[in-house]
């Protein structure tokens, strides 16, 4: 079902969710820090069309909510001011891309705040905390890939060229690491790390545990690679010639690799992402106040919110697409290359 | 024979190996679990420079490690500072329970991936098979902490369940029935959601294999010769089928092991996987190596199964390693 289809076009789908979140504060009502203690665990707000009197509004509008008095988890609409939903509006400022300061966002309101997907147990806007809140995980999954395929690709294709002792002593190694059980390595790496560190701190340390652990299934892929490549009758003439070995691994070894490489990159990216996820779910990731997709959903470990907050339970409808997309990236690049082979479970020992 | 002794004693260097990456790592750690007492004013210095002491964290690692490995063939596998024990026993009892998870979880996964796939795969194409595909594609890109949680949710908000823990209070007075009864309501989540996270692959891999195998030449000519189907597809194209499922079986086993961390710790499952977040969390040392080691085992464990099954099943590769 998902195979038949180009490459390009979930190169396409995965640039469009990408350019969503890494974009938040545009497509963001509010800053994702901002607190309302007056509205914690607020669901999220009805969308109406048609206002308490009966007369249809042309704007959609919505009802500012407050806590229903004598009760402290039940909210009510105050029926009698509609607040219009506007579009383009300014509030905020934010940087966008972290870059261009702008102050312009999708969609606001002016009279009272609009919860689309309700907001926390500090009354911050949950679709904001998740869009930023993807910006971090997506970051982490995508560098940490970013170094595991360096590293990988590094060892693969020293081990692969010069093969002998280096060879022998790396794959040994790398059958190891493959041997391990990956999230578990992940926990005894971030074990064995400070525990208490700051959020910029954390989420490096985090990038590079990750990334620390990924690097031996594509370094055995890329060496693979590397062997056969370098007995091509071109490499061998570019030898003959007197080309150096950075030189032929530059420009006819590495090349080859590409394909390899970028398939690995398509299945890494989910892993790590839910990597980060995993960790920061665990309480071991990047901390408060920052959100990520992982400590976003921390919050239904409190069997309260499990039990009367569902819309907590959205960031992790947040990833679905995203992993659609890397999954169906995959394997289209794999039917059109026709290299690599999912490395899943049952890649040999 | 020999070919096994070979194969063990790989896995044997292989867990060595595991063991001085695991103390490596921790020697590089800063901080240890008595780092902690010394925020505490009501513990002097001295006391937790003595504990450091008695608890050999003063050594170098070489000593460390050489002292673990005296402990572990005493059976301790070093010594837990959070619950004052033997880390081995810690282990054994919380081993047991994933194990328990593990085993009920895969055979319910495989006997759905046997029978979905091969039923997909006698109607490649069609619109089940297609229908099927889609369901496992869907599967596959929900992650299992995502799946674990939204079972969760449901059976909260239903009722259905007991959510938490493997036994409910007051299960020593319930008979034996009743006692089958409540490990099964309890197991039923955790089990579910790692069936689930499991299945998608399962099913890919036996439709693939079933469909290779009946578009094979030697099936097409017994079909012509006109051997019923139930016989062609249960008799030869299941075992034409077998080899890459089993090596399957294997690794699956060990992944279902060693994954079903995250669902123990959502589902809060007695087994490794919270013991090991603990144990992190407090910085507990040898609870960790060994939690690690513990599911390196199974995985390993895991492997070697396959590699015995395939032997015995698969005469070409007995051919194969007697040539050898």
């Amino acid at each position: 079902m998902i195979q038949r289809r180009g490459w390009k076009r979930w190169l396409i789908a995965l640039a469009v969710l990408h350019g969503i979140v890494a974009s938040a504060g545009f497509f963001t009502p509010y800053d994702p820090t901002e607190q309302d203690r007056e509205r914690p665990y607020l669901p999220p707000m009805k969308i109406h069309l048609v206002d308490a009197q009966g007369h249809f509004h042309l704007r959609p509008f919505f009802y500012a909510e407050h806590l229903r008095a004598g009760s402290f988890d039940q909210f009510e609409e105050s029926t009698d001011q509609p607040v219009p939903l506007r579009f383009f509006v300014s509030g905020v400022r934010y940087r966008l891309f972290g870059l261009l300061p702008s102050g312009i966002h999708l969609f606001g309101a002016q009279a009272s705040r609009f919860y689309l997907l309700g907001s926390d147990a500090y009354g911050r806007d949950q679709f904001s905390r998740i869009l930023y809140g993807g910006q971090i995980s997506l970051l982490a999954g995508l560098f940490g890939a970013g170094l595991t395929l360096f590293f990988g690709t590094l060892i693969g294709a020293t081990a692969g060229y010069y093969g002998g002792w280096r060879d022998g002593l790396l794959m040994r190694v790398a059958e190891l690491f493959v041997a391990l059980p990956w999230l578990y390595l992940l926990f005894a790496l971030r074990a064995f790390l400070p525990l208490a560190v700051s959020p910029v701190q954390a989420f490096f340390l985090i990038i590079s545990v990750i990334g620390a652990v990924g690097w031996a299934r594509p370094a055995r892929l890329v060496r693979g690679v590397v062997l056969s490549a370098k007995e091509r009758d071109f490499v061998r003439a570019a030898r003959g010639f007197g080309a150096t070995d950075w030189y032929l691994l530059r420009r006819h070894i590495l090349p080859e690799t590409s394909s390899v490489v970028l398939t690995q990159a398509a299945i890494l990216v989910p892993q790590f992402v839910l990597a980060e996820m995993t960790l920061s779910f665990l309480g071991l990731g990047v901390p408060e106040p920052l959100p990520s997709w992982g400590s976003l959903l921390a919050s239904l470990q409190q069997y309260s919110v499990l039990v009367s907050s569902w819309w907590m339970y959205a960031p992790a409808l947040a990833i679905v697409p995203f992993f659609l997309g890397y999954l169906g990236l995959a394997s289209a690049l794999q039917q059109d290359t026709g290299a690599g082979k999912i490395v899943n479970m049952t890649d040999e020992t | 024979m020999r070919y096994f002794l070979r194969r063990l004693l790989q896995a044997a260097f292989l867990l060595i190996g595991v063991s001085i990456l695991t103390f490596l790592f921790s020697a590089l750690a800063p901080g240890n679990y008595f780092d902690e007492m010394r925020l505490n004013p009501q513990i002097s210095p001295e006391t937790v420079a003595a504990l450091r002491v008695q608890y050999q964290l003063d050594r170098p690692v070489p000593v460390r490690y050489l002292r673990w490995v005296n402990s572990l063939l005493h059976g301790e596998m070093g010594y837990s500072f959070a619950y004052n024990s033997p880390v081995a026993p810690l282990l054994w009892v919380r081993a047991r329970n994933t194990l328990l998870l593990a085993l009920v979880a895969s055979l319910i996964a495989w006997t759905l991936a046997l029978t979905l796939g091969i039923w997909s795969a006698t109607r490649l194409g069609r619109l089940p098979d297609r229908a099927l595909s889609g369901i496992t594609a869907a599967l596959l890109v929900i992650p299992d902490l995502v799946l674990a949680l939204g079972l969760l949710i449901i059976a909260v908000r239903t009722g259905w369940f007991p959510t938490g823990g493997m036994i409910s209070v007051g299960f020593d007075s319930l008979s034996p029935l009743e006692k089958l009864r409540d490990l099964a309501l309890h197991m039923a989540l955790p089990v579910t959601a790692l069936a689930l996270s499991a299945l998608p692959t399962l099913v890919r891999h036996v439709r693939a294999a079933i469909a290779d195998a009946l578009s094979a030449p030697f099936l097409r000519v017994a079909a012509s010769h006109g051997i019923p189907r139930r016989t062609l597809l249960y008799r030869y194209a299941l075992r034409a089928a077998a080899n890459p499922l089993i090596s399957l079986f294997g690794l699956s086993l060990g992944a279902l092991l060693s994954g079903s961390l995250v669902i123990e710790v959502v589902m809060s499952w007695p087994g490794l996987g919270p013991l090991l977040l603990e144990a992190i969390l407090a910085r507990d040392l040898y609870v960790v190596i060994g939690g690690v080691l513990c599911s390196t085992v199974f995985l390993v464990a895991g492997n070697f199964l396959a590699d015995v099954l395939l032997y015995l099943a698969d005469p070409r590769i007995r051919t194969q390693v007697a040539a050898r």
